[in-house]
């Protein structure tokens, strides 16, 4: 057994390279993980299911497997899985009652491609019910804590991923992002997470909230790490109709180019009131060190930026309202006790099954779709997301990139939004049109306001998430923001040998 | 008081794919419950719909067999209701931008009429499943081998005038999509399904309120829906009663109709584009490639047939309206011999026998090859008409082809003049009262007597005798008599 | 947009979803504040703009017709809440 207390804060990069020196193995790298998981959780709420045997079992394969001289990039490396993804034989919850037994026949295909490239699932993470939240304050399963201040919200949808990263109970996970699932989290919990073009990866099992707006991407602590796991992820599957059949670079090999020459796009829109003046200047200084390594700043305007999130909430939900008609409690999931009819089967099963969050989408998605309503809201809807795209087309004539805040304040207090829903939906205000463009955006972070992070985001043009995650691992390589270990993480073991 | 009926047709044709719209799941009928169900088809979280091609290159079959024109971009949208056989809470389909767009069929009346019903566009869809309400007390059973079988709907027009042109229509449908080979016809098996749309008026006024009456699976069931339903109208109005605009199901068996809801209940089906599936686009070249690989049509069969066979249009029409009836037609016509007798065994003894059986023609036991060969034998005179239907009969129970059977029965026919002198020679000499009675016999009365004579040297030939020539010899010898 | 009960009951009924009598209030309001929010949608004119449903301009790829699903009845029915003979159960469908 390894001695090595500070495999938590190693990168996946450097489990990779300490796993290819012998410096552990995987099943320690797993086993760490794994007492962390068991010491820590409990804390931070990041999982929702830890499969400790299943968890061992591979890491013990891979361990063989690499002895044998023939393994993947991945092989024993421990990752988690937010808990929309769906895994053969393991609970797949999504937050929610209604899945709370549902146990899949099958994997996704993320899932599939994980474990063709030999990580290690340490478990899968909380996350708000069926990816509907902000601040993960709706999963069924409590709400997960900010490890940088357990008062506060890691941020959602994937905020269990996001936390899980932050308080180093994983070194990586994957994420969702409908409307800022990845990079409103990774924001607020101070790590690294990348949404990518829509169609760049599979959907295939993973559960869907709006088909044409999710996505799922990489979570991890650097820029690097992102571009590990998203080689994994990314790719043509013909099982999902929406993915595209694009040849995937190797998303390392560009990392690290130099900045210099870069043309950044500063949309004055993503500096507007309701930005917290702090985080304001934190994303300021960030620009001005990219800045200061090559880059030059151009001022651009995304005129429509103010109808992204009413627009956002007319589409998600509208999707939703008929993607959730499967949870019926027929074939799977919750069924009420003795239905007295169909309808009553019908009623009581959702009723009991979804909570406020989730029931309000689908009935606000209802609405947008009902007769009379369609063209005043849905239609509507579906043109302004062509000029919002519009917009983006425009000022990518001009820059190689667009940066701003992903979110617009830190961390915020439970229950501080969770009774108003229209300041919830604001937080996603600058994530939520890159998801309606189907572009690519990712979150970096790039100072705190009052010891709480903040996310710089950097938005691409479409398919150049290598681009993305070069300008982001060059910033990392000058700034130590990726690096701060929140307080609290550190086991008790640690504290007494005052290690890390 | 005059009433005229204005009705409209939608119909469901299953699509002859071997896997689904959206899986690849078998589409084979009568397989135990939910076998067939993947985890697509049983709406399981995460899954997703690949269509499948074969599905479209059917339609645009369809769509080119009636003049229609090809969408070059098609859309599905979800239909979203609650039932049990709907897995997703929605259906797959196309609403505004479907495959095939408007197009046109000639029918033909029984009074030799011609008239064309206009088709306003044709969609593809998924099938649902099935629920089954007996065997469980308070429960129903749901089976979803079915859900996900590709359809495709064809609306019609409100030009249908009466239940006589709803079946023609229906028929020629039948006969195009089971020529054009994109659906196997099997109505007992669902795979064609008619919901009918009727409302009536006096002549020159606006269209009345319809009714739609759903799920017919045969062409009797339409008719007697359709007239059930009229009269069920007319006595309304008649009455002074309005028509309310809402779902009807016909019951076959009890030859009744209800209401299943009115419109005020109707759902709201909220259709949208469904995100899960991008636009469809077909290129001109593949319409191209499919339209020079088309199946001859019925209506250039029913013509060719007369052409080539001088087959009456009667025949014609029967032997063309189906593309497996008219290749056993055709097989057996090379190498019978004898067009006439071919088209009377076809439609006669072998069509009696496989509707007694149930049996389509394509899986008839006796093949057409060995019908041939057994009309061959009757063409040449080796056997008799009464000798073919044992023939038949056993060629039917599998004993092999004609020639083998007739070998083995020793069903010849006595063909040798000198062998049937004989036989006639022993007849006459062993009735003398009938001869002498038939000499003294008028002439408008021998012909009858002369049946009995023919059955005596039938009965004496064991049958065997050609009776043409018992008839020819009998004659000479009885007119030789003084 | 003016949102009253009786339209959330409606909505209610076709999403298939039981309300709540105690919280039918709060529900209403939630919801008309989210109509609200979507109705600054109306500030923008998008006349002659075509309505975008998918964020790429990719068209559909077509699956050839091959049977790739085996039965798997048992494995996706041991998850079922109620099946007998292969069927799933529920209660009695009233056409």
């Amino acid at each position: 057994m390894t001695n090595d207390h500070t495999i938590h804060i190693k990168t996946i990069a450097s489990i990779i390279s300490g796993l290819n020196s012998r410096e552990f193995s995987s099943v320690e790298v797993t086993q760490y993980y794994l007492n962390r998981i068991q010491q820590l959780d409990g804390i931070y709420n990041c999982y929702i299911t830890v499969n400790e045997e299943f968890a061992l079992a591979q890491a013990k394969a891979s361990d063989k497997q690499r002895a044998s001289g023939n393994f993947p990039l991945f092989c024993g490396v421990p990752i988690a899985h937010k808990d929309i993804f769906c895994t053969k034989g393991v609970r797949t919850s999504c937050g929610s009652k209604m899945l709370d037994n549902f146990i899949p026949p099958y994997d996704a295909t993320v899932v599939e491609k994980f474990y063709h490239s030999g990580a290690v699932v340490l478990g899968k993470t909380n996350m708000d019910e069926f990816a509907m939240g902000s601040s993960n304050e709706t999963s069924f399963y409590g709400s997960v804590k900010n490890p940088w201040d357990t008062n506060t919200v890691p941020g959602g949808s994937s905020g269990g991923s996001a936390a899980a990263i932050a308080s180093h109970l994983t070194p990586g996970a994957t994420g969702t992002d409908t409307g800022g699932s990845i990079r409103q989290p990774a924001a607020l919990c101070g790590i690294t997470g990348l949404k990518p073009t829509y169609g760049r990866v599979s959907r295939w099992g993973m559960i869907a909230f709006a088909s044409s707006l999710d996505q799922a991407g990489p979570m991890a602590r650097t820029a690097e790490d992102c571009a590990l796991m998203l080689n994994v992820m990314a790719g043509f599957d013909p099982k999902d109709s929406t993915s595209i059949n694009k040849s995937v670079p190797d998303y390392t090999l560009d990392l690290s180019h130099t900045v210099e020459g870069l043309k950044i796009g500063v949309p004055k829109e993503y500096f507007q009131k309701g930005l917290n003046p702090e985080t304001e200047k934190a994303i300021l200084e960030a620009l001005s060190q990219l800045e200061k390594q090559g880059a030059s700043l151009v001022s651009i305007d995304l005129p429509h930026t103010n109808l992204a999130v009413p627009a956002y909430y007319v589409i998600a939900p509208a999707e939703a309202s008929a993607n959730l008609s499967r949870f019926d409690g027929v074939r799977y999931g919750h069924r009420c006790e003795n239905p007295i009819d169909l309808r009553d089967m019908y009623m009581r099963s959702r009723a009991e099954g979804f909570g406020d969050e989730v029931k309000r989408r689908i009935l606000v998605g209802t609405y947008c779709l009902s007769a009379g309503y369609y063209d005043a809201y849905y239609r509507k809807a579906q043109q302004v997301r062509r000029l919002i795209k519009q917009d983006f087309v425009s000022a990518f004539e001009s820059v190689d990139v667009i940066m701003g805040p992903t979110s617009p304040t830190p961390a915020f207090e439970f229950g501080s939004k969770s009774n108003d829903p229209i300041a919830m939906y604001l937080e996603d205000i600058f994530t939520i049109a890159t998801n309606l463009a189907g572009l690519p955006g990712m979150s970096v972070p790039c100072g705190f306001v009052d010891k709480k992070p903040v996310g710089l985001q950097i938005i691409g043009n479409y398919f150049e998430e290598a681009r993305m995650l070069n300008v982001a691992h060059q910033f990392q390589c000058v700034t130590g923001w990726h690096q701060q270990i929140p307080e609290g993480v550190k086991l008790s073991s640690e504290n007494e040998e005052g290690v890390n | 008081m005059e009433w005229e009926t204005v009705i409209g047709l939608e119909v469901h044709a299953q699509l002859a794919t071997k896997s689904k719209i959206f899986s690849g799941s078998s589409t084979t009928f009568g397989a135990e419950p939910n076998i067939q169900a993947s985890a697509l088809d049983l709406a399981m979280p995460g899954t997703l719909p690949t269509p499948n091609e074969e599905a479209f290159r059917y339609a645009i079959m369809f769509g080119l067999a009636i003049g229609a024109k090809i969408a070059k971009t098609s859309v599905f949208e979800r239909k979203n209701y609650f039932y049990p056989d709907l897995p997703k809470g929605y259906q797959t389909t196309q609403l505004e931008k479907p495959i095939v767009g408007s197009g046109k069929i000639e029918i033909e009346l029984s009074s030799g009429a011609k008239k064309t019903i206009r088709i306003h566009h044709a969609h593809l869809e998924e099938d649902a499943g099935k629920s089954l309400h007996e065997d469980f007390e308070d429960m129903t059973g749901v089976d979803l081998n079915r859900a996900g079988t590709p359809l495709i709907e064809i609306v019609s027009e409100p030009d249908i005038s009466n239940a006589e042109e709803a079946i023609a229509f229906a028929k020629k449908l039948h006969s195009i999509v089971t020529s054009l080979g994109i659906c196997d016809g099997e109505m007992s098996q669902g795979s064609m399904r008619f919901d009918v749309n009727i409302s009536i008026r006096r002549p020159g006024e606006d269209l009345g309120t319809r009714t739609e009456t759903k799920n017919l699976n045969s062409f009797k069931f339409m008719e007697d829906a359709i007239s059930m339903e009229v009269e069920r109208q007319i006595y309304l109005i008649e009455d002074g009663e309005k028509i309310i605009q809402e779902t009807r199901l016909y019951n076959g068996d009890t030859k009744e109709s209800r209401s299943l809801r009115s419109k005020e209940e109707a759902n709201d089906y909220r259709y949208f584009p469904c995100p899960d599936l991008l636009p469809v686009v077909i290129e001109d070249d593949y319409i191209e490639k499919i339209r020079k690989s088309l199946p001859e049509l019925p209506d250039a069969r029913y013509h060719r047939f007369i052409q080539q066979y001088e087959l009456s249009a009667y025949d014609a029409s029967i032997l063309s309206s189906d593309r497996a009836i008219g290749q056993y037609f055709e097989t057996a016509v090379k190498t019978s011999g004898d067009i006439k007798l071919t088209v009377n065994w076809i439609l006669g003894g072998l069509s009696a026998r496989l509707n007694d059986a149930n049996l389509l023609i394509n899986l008839s036991p006796v093949k057409a090859e060995q019908l041939a060969g057994m009309i061959f034998r009757i063409h040449d005179g080796t056997i008799s008409g009464k000798m073919a239907k044992q023939v038949f009969d056993a060629m039917w129970s599998g004993d092999g082809d004609a020639d083998t059977i007739i070998k083995a029965r020793g069903l010849k026919q006595v063909s040798d003049d000198k062998a049937i002198e004989v036989l006639v020679n022993e007849v006459l000499a062993g009735n003398p009262t009938q001869v002498s009675e038939f000499c003294k016999a008028e002439e408008t009365k021998r012909s009858k007597m002369l049946g009995y004579f023919v059955g005596q040297i039938m009965k004496a030939s064991k049958g065997q005798a050609n009776p043409k020539q018992v008839n020819d010899i009998l004659l000479q010898k009885l007119n030789g008599l003084p | 947009m003016a949102i009253n009960y009786t339209d959330i009951e409606k909505l209610a009924e076709l999403a298939r979803i039981q309300l709540n009598d105690a919280t039918i209030a709060e529900t209403t309001q939630s919801i008309a504040d989210v109509l609200s929010l979507v109705d600054r949608l109306n500030a923008i004119d998008t006349k002659n703009v075509d309505p975008m449903a998918h964020p790429t301009d990719a068209i559909q790829c077509l699956r050839s017709d091959n049977v790739t699903e085996v039965n798997q009845r048992e494995a996706f029915q041991v998850i079922a809440p109620c099946t007998k003979n292969g069927l799933y159960l529920v209660p009695k469908v009233i056409d």
